[in-house]
């Protein structure tokens, strides 16, 4: 993470406290159960893989990327837990949506949970990054067929992308992220 | 807090008028970004005030509130994160999903995270965690107790008392925990006797509070395991010797708080097992020296409550106590009186020593102190030692407050039944006080205390009287005037010179408003109405009440013309002033008040005084006292001196003291269970009615059995109540039916009753009422009537009574038969119901029964004598035959004075008519057992003879 900071450098410091001030940027982890929410916060957040039990309610977190403060959110996805994302929608910048790329079975259930959540008003302006996670696991599906899969380029008015992650290892967040801040710093 | 400082008393005039719905307007900065810590942290104090105020806040705000005080996470600010804490734990109870918070609690109380979030975040977590969530977070509770860090095992155990309530089966597993919280230090050293193997964790706890909290949950989960609670007392007893279960130093209770509660447990299992006192007892001994103050004066506390003490250990214990009095700490003083005034009560001998120490603490500014002082030297105090003990009271009468005033008077008052031979003193007294300023409660109890003395001593009763006429010369209140009007009347007629009282309620007559002039009247009537009066006073009398007819008051000219009217007619007089018998009140006002509820009542007719049932003057005074003295124990046991309890209305006074689970009825007084009895009759009539086959027999039974007759015995899978109603053509047996089986649900219960003898043609089977579905532990109400073919025979039967039911198991958590289960029919053998004389017999206080007896002669008379060899003592047989003869008992009658022989005399009517008294004598000789003589006399002589019967 260190060295991810001076990426950006001076100038990107100065054009970051110009533009929000000292205000975070929200973003919201949704997803199904299992899919790897709670490991992807905390290793954008401490750099390590923690272990994690079903989170019951969320977990919230600051993370700072880029010189760029994010105030993360990350839902619990099991099922009795969905119908309470809607209390956190308002104010949202950016919602990450995460899928674990080897669960087949499940992705209609998770193409039906994203497209309810773009529905809502108050999400309107919301960024939305994919990321198609567990590549390491065998018979996983890629980003591609995870993006039809979801629908995803039948979205309209949506600036959005997907990227393939493995959160253990940590592969593809920061290309995750770095596609956040671009779309964040465009969109202001 | 910093706000606190800044915060001056303006925001707290603000807190007072907060109102919710502004507050739940605000609570929208919770939402905004950045969160700003310190006005939220004021917002959520405001919402914490509320709900300690009792506001309630309907469920849906509370729920959105909720969800936007979850959006405060994500501020780090330490103080806003410890009222967001206390307030998720005051919402957890009205807000729904409160379970969202769930992983942000357990992250917080996580080894890494703050000390001050850790302590906090188990204590919000317990309160929004439900049981079955509950062993998804064992692991972090059971590591949170042993933690060294007292603040956070603390909140882990008291949460984990919390939590025993609703997850047993969970908390159970960590009493190893629990010892080793307990034990702290201790344990490295030796096993404990609960966990051989738990002492991974070395444990050293700083915080003595932790053992008083661990030990509360020890003992939750041990509670019931009479065996582990002795060890645990005996693990902290010091006395290694006896067990071989110590291999190492006993551990040590470094908490007084925890040793108090020890006591209290050593108390617990003494009670359970009384062959432990000895051993226990010797222990309370030795904790009585403890270097602690709180644990000498509970362990001296538990000595004085054990029902069987020794004299030893209790003059230790009192010792302790008195050393205490002199305290300088008002609490310690406090908590010592309180303990000797209850000890007084059943061992007043024993708290004598300290007289003259309470004495001293009289004049204690604190008043609970000095108040408890001298209700304790009452009770304790000689006769000698009274004169000094009143004249110190005097001088601080004027002192204190009325509350305590009228526990002066109250004082007094049993002073007065106790020293008789002090009259003078206590009159003196009282009506030094009575002229003193004060209010309506206070002057109440004093006269009250006069009018006591003045009925039970009878040679100060002239004195009294004088005092209490000398008082409604000068009296502000006017119930007080009717009270005394209304004694006077009573009692002036039967004096020497009743002439005296007259001038003094003429004199009300002139000069007081309506109400008191009314019983002014009241009160000149029963002088002329009195047997005492002579001629001369009757003119009087009548002189003065046709005065009183041209009052300008409607009600006191009617009670004129009454009362003129009433004094020429001797049956009048006997009818209105001379009956010794009254309603029962109770009765009587509940009554009238169904009456004048039901709007068909006044065309069926006119309201029946013939339901009310009556008792004996000295019954419904008993019956006041009853009241009055468990209203004053409660004042006195309670902490706090409450508002005075005399304010209810008597009649609620009564049924609610009776009515009070749990209260100790004083050995002393009988009778006083008789309100209870008519209401029971009252609930029954209205059962019965409610079943239009039985209402079709009568209006009510003529007679109900005064107490239902068990046919099972206790603790068995159903339990069976009988209790027998009379009707003129009928006899209903009521069966009062409990399954006490969660795993069963019964359907169509009935109780079949198998006669041992023939009773065709006297006795036949009309209407069997089932219970259509019992489920457990609700009781339902199965019938059996029979017709009297035959109303002239009264039969005295045996029936062999069986259970019939259908089976059906059941879910035992919703109480729903399973689908499909037909079930299967099944029978329970009852005892055998009888029925006897006794049964037809209503038990009911009849007014002057000597001179009935009389008048009954001896025509009327049944008389047989009875050697009963299977008694074993009067008591057991008096109580015996009052069973069986179903009547009413008279003052005393079961309560025998003297073991060898004893007189009593019950009085009832028969079918509810006719008057019979029953007189009995009765003496014993160990070996011999009881010998008696019955005699029965009733306005229908075969009745004298079916009574007598009812006892061969």
């Amino acid at each position: 993470m260190g060295q991810l900071v001076k990426v950006g450098g001076y100038v990107s410091t100065l054009f970051n406290k110009l533009v929000y001030g000292d205000k975070e940027v929200r973003i919201l982890v949704l997803g199904l159960d299992g899919a790897g929410k709670t490991t992807i916060l905390y290793r954008m957040q401490i750099g390590e893989v923690v272990s994690t039990i079903p989170t019951i309610g969320f977990n919230v977190e600051t993370v700072t990327y880029k010189n760029i403060k994010f105030q993360v959110w990350d839902l619990g996805g099991q099922t009795s837990i969905r119908p309470y994302w809607r209390c956190y929608y308002a104010n949202t910048d950016a919602v990450i949506y995460v899928v674990d790329s080897s669960d087949r079975d499940r992705i209609g259930t998770s193409r039906d949970e994203l497209m309810s959540m773009l529905n809502e008003e108050e999400l309107r302006g919301a960024a939305l990054l994919v990321l198609a996670n567990k590549q390491d696991m065998k018979g996983a599906m890629s980003a591609a067929e995870v993006s039809e899969a979801l629908g995803l380029p039948r979205l309209k008015n949506r600036q959005w992308t997907i990227f393939k992650t493995n959160a253990l290892k940590g592969e593809g967040l920061n290309d995750g992220m770095d596609w956040l801040v671009n779309a964040i710093k465009g969109s202001k | 807090m910093s706000w606190k400082k800044d915060e001056d008393s303006d925001e707290l005039g603000a807190l007072l008028n907060l109102d919710h719905s502004a507050v739940l307007q605000e609570a929208r900065i919770f939402n905004q970004t950045p969160i700003r810590p310190r006005q939220s942290r004021l917002l959520l104090a405001k919402i914490v005030f509320l709900l300690y105020r009792g506001d309630s806040i309907p469920t849906i705000d509370a729920t959105n509130l909720f969800f936007s005080i979850t959006k405060l996470f994500q501020c780090k600010d330490m103080s806003l994160r410890q009222m967001v804490y206390l307030t998720i734990k005051e919402l957890s109870t009205v807000s729904e999903d409160v379970i969202m918070v769930t992983s942000s609690l357990m992250k917080d109380m996580q080894p890494k995270s703050e000390i001050t979030y850790r302590a906090n975040a188990i204590r919000a977590l317990c309160k929004i965690v439900d049981p079955s969530m509950l062993p998804g977070i064992e692991r972090l509770l059971k590591a949170a107790i042993v933690e060294k860090l007292p603040s956070i095992a603390s909140a882990a155990l008291v949460s984990s008392i919390h939590l025993f309530t609703d997850a047993k089966d969970v908390v159970r597993r960590w009493g190893n925990e629990a010892s080793e919280a307990l034990n702290g230090k201790a344990l490295s050293m030796g096993p404990s006797f609960f966990s051989g193997s738990a002492n991974q964790n070395q444990v050293v706890s700083t915080s003595n509070i932790v053992q008083y909290h661990a030990i509360g949950l020890l003992y939750a989960i041990r509670q019931h395991d009479r065996m582990a609670v002795l060890k645990l007392v005996q693990t902290f007893s010091g006395q290694n010797k006896s067990g071989g279960w110590m291999s190492g130093p006993s551990p040590t209770l470094r908490s007084n708080m925890a040793h108090v509660m020890l006591i209290r447990y050593a108390v617990r299992v003494m009670e359970n097992d009384p062959s432990l006192l000895p051993q226990l007892c010797t222990l309370l001994q030795e904790w009585m020296s403890h270097s602690s103050d709180m644990v000498s004066l509970e362990a001296a506390r538990a000595v004085c409550q054990l029902k069987d003490v020794d004299s030893r250990p209790l003059t230790q214990a009192v010792g302790v106590l008195q050393m205490f009095l002199g305290s300088p700490r008002a609490t310690a003083r406090f908590a010592a009186i309180r303990t000797l005034n209850t000890l007084a009560r059943t061992h007043p001998e024993a708290v004598q020593p300290c007289n003259v120490d309470m004495e001293n603490l009289i004049t204690d500014k604190n008043r609970s102190v000095a108040t408890f002082a001298i209700t304790t030297l009452l009770k304790t105090g000689n006769e000698a030692s009274v004169d000094r003990l009143m004249k110190q009271m005097q001088g601080f009468m004027a002192e204190i407050s009325d509350e305590f005033k009228i526990i002066v008077a109250e004082a007094v008052r049993s002073l007065c039944r106790k020293f008789p031979g002090k009259h003078s003193l206590f009159l003196s007294f009282l009506s030094g006080v009575l002229r003193d300023e004060g209010g309506y409660e206070f002057k109440r109890s004093a006269i009250e205390a006069i009018i006591d003395l003045a009925k039970n001593v009878p040679e100060c009763k002239e004195t009294a009287l004088a005092h209490l006429c000398e008082f409604i010369e000068d009296c502000e209140f006017t119930k007080l005037s009717v009270r005394v009007l209304y004694f006077l009347g009573e009692e002036g007629p039967l004096t020497a010179k009743p002439t005296i009282y007259i001038r003094h309620i003429y004199n009300r007559v002139v000069l007081e408003n309506a109400v008191v002039r009314a019983a002014a009247v009241n009160a000149l009537a029963k002088f002329g109405a009195s047997s005492a009066a002579d001629p001369s006073l009757q003119r009087s009398v009548r002189v003065l009440l046709k005065r009183c007819l041209d009052d300008r008051d409607d009600e006191v000219r009617d009670r004129s013309a009454w009362a003129l009217r009433m004094m020429d007619n001797e049956k009048t007089k006997d009818k209105y002033v001379r009956d010794d018998s009254t309603f029962a009140l109770a009765v009587l006002e509940r009554k009238l008040v169904e009456y004048c509820a039901d709007p068909a009542a006044s065309l069926k007719g006119k309201f029946s005084f013939e339901s009310v049932p009556r008792i004996s003057r000295a019954q419904e005074e008993e019956s006041r006292n009853q009241a009055r003295l468990e209203n004053m124990d409660a004042v006195l046991t309670g902490t706090t001196i409450s508002a005075p309890s005399s304010t209810r209305p008597i009649g609620a006074g009564i049924s609610e003291a009776i009515e009070t689970p749990g209260t100790p009825m004083s050995p002393g007084v009988s009778g006083s269970g008789f309100m209870d009895e008519f209401e029971q009759q009252a609930r029954y009539a209205s059962q019965l009615n409610a079943i239009p086959e039985i209402a079709a027999f009568g209006d009510q039974p003529l007679v109900s059995s005064r107490k239902p007759v068990d046919l099972t015995e206790a603790e068995t899978e159903y339990v069976v109540r009988c209790i027998k109603h009379v009707y003129d053509g009928h006899i209903v047996f009521q069966f009062d039916v409990t399954n006490t089986i969660p795993e069963q649900v019964l359907e169509q219960i009935e109780v079949a009753m198998e006669p041992e003898e023939d009773i065709d043609g006297v006795l036949e089977p009309v209407v069997v009422v089932p219970i259509p579905e019992l489920k457990c532990n609700q009781p339902g109400t199965a019938y059996v009537a029979f017709a009297r073919a035959d109303t002239e025979t009264f039969p005295s039967v045996s029936f062999a009574c069986t259970l019939k039911f259908i089976v059906k198991e059941c879910d035992p958590a919703t109480g729903e038969p399973e689908e499909g289960d037909d079930g299967f029919e099944d029978e329970y053998s009852l005892e055998a119901t009888d029925l006897g004389a006794g049964d037809f017999m209503q038990s009911t206080y009849i007014p002057d029964s000597h001179s009935l007896w009389e008048v009954l002669g001896q025509d009327a008379e049944a008389i047989e004598t009875f050697a009963l060899a299977n008694f074993d003592g009067i008591e057991e047989c008096i109580t015996k035959v009052n069973d069986l003869l179903g009547m009413s008992p008279l003052d005393g009658a079961l309560k025998p004075k003297s073991k060898a022989a004893h007189q009593a005399v019950f009085t009832g009517k028969w079918m509810g008519r006719v008057k019979t008294v029953a007189r009995t004598r009765m003496t014993y000789q160990k070996g011999a057992g009881v010998t008696m003589e019955l005699a029965v006399r009733s306005e229908d002589q075969g009745v004298s003879e079916l009574m007598v019967a009812a006892i061969a």
